[in-house]
């Protein structure tokens, strides 16, 4: 199942999140500890942010040795690059509400 | 530039409905009702009257392209510098009507503005294509 868009959109409103995102879309595959010498919040703080873009799908881990190393996941963006996908959405939800009225309706 | 550059994409949505062509059709081109499943407008079923789509963040503009009661109706639909074309059929079928959806005509450039004027996100997508353009 790929992320909805209310998902991505979540995950990519914090500020300190986005910016782990667009670091590693910028520099590739980065270990937690340089996140973290780069971030300027704990450790901790870098791993929770992690985990929610891991979930979202936007990024993906690798383990080595005792070092977690991780990278962006392009490709997670794409509902939000799909314009048509987005207007089938559109259309359908339209489609819903149209039948909703139509049974209001008198004939 | 490459063949696909020029090409069109297309949007269709299909759907039986348990109600008459006639019916659905009045939903389809009385503002009071398209109001109520799609959004305010000052529509007519008039080929070349010029209508819009009003939404919380701006205009669709729209022109009415063909009419024919009770079966085909095509109005253009431009938002944000991305042209289209939205044509709705109706056949009756034995549930009551094949309704169909068609929008046309986009250009993968005119998505690409699209997307980028989109919910205020062009900044952040600009920041990604340098961000991509420098990891190369």
């Amino acid at each position: 199942m790929p992320p909805s868009h209310d998902m991505l959109f979540k995950t990519l409103a914090d500020p300190t999140r986005r910016g782990i995102f667009e670091r590693l879309c910028r520099e590739g595959e980065q270990t937690v500890g340089a996140l973290t010498a780069w971030a300027g919040v704990s450790q901790p703080a870098v791993s929770k942010h992690l985990g929610v873009l891991k979930q979202t799908g936007l990024v993906l881990d690798r383990h080595e040795g005792r070092q977690t190393h991780y990278s962006a996941k392009l490709d997670a963006l794409a509902p939000l690059t799909d314009w048509t996908s987005q207007m089938a959405g559109f259309w359908q939800s339209r489609f819903d509400d149209l039948e909703d009225l139509l049974k209001r309706m008198d004939q | 530039m490459n063949a696909t550059s020029v090409e069109t994409r297309s949007v269709i949505v299909e759907r039986e409905i348990a109600h008459p062509p006639e019916k659905i059709w009045r939903a389809l081109t009385q503002p009071h009702l398209i109001e109520a499943w799609l959004m305010k407008s000052d529509f007519k079923p008039v080929i070349g009257h010029r209508f819009d789509f009003r939404t919380e963040w701006g205009a669709i503009d729209c022109r009415v392209v063909a009419v024919e009661p009770n079966r085909t109706l095509t109005y253009t639909w431009a938002a944000r510098g991305l042209e289209s074309i939205v044509t709705w059929t109706l056949t009756p079928s034995a549930a009551g009507t094949h309704l169909r959806m068609e929008q046309s005509g986009f250009r993968p450039d005119q998505e690409q503005a699209y997307q980028g004027a989109k919910a205020g996100w062009r900044r952040f997508f600009n920041q990604l294509d340098q961000s991509l353009a420098q990891a190369d």
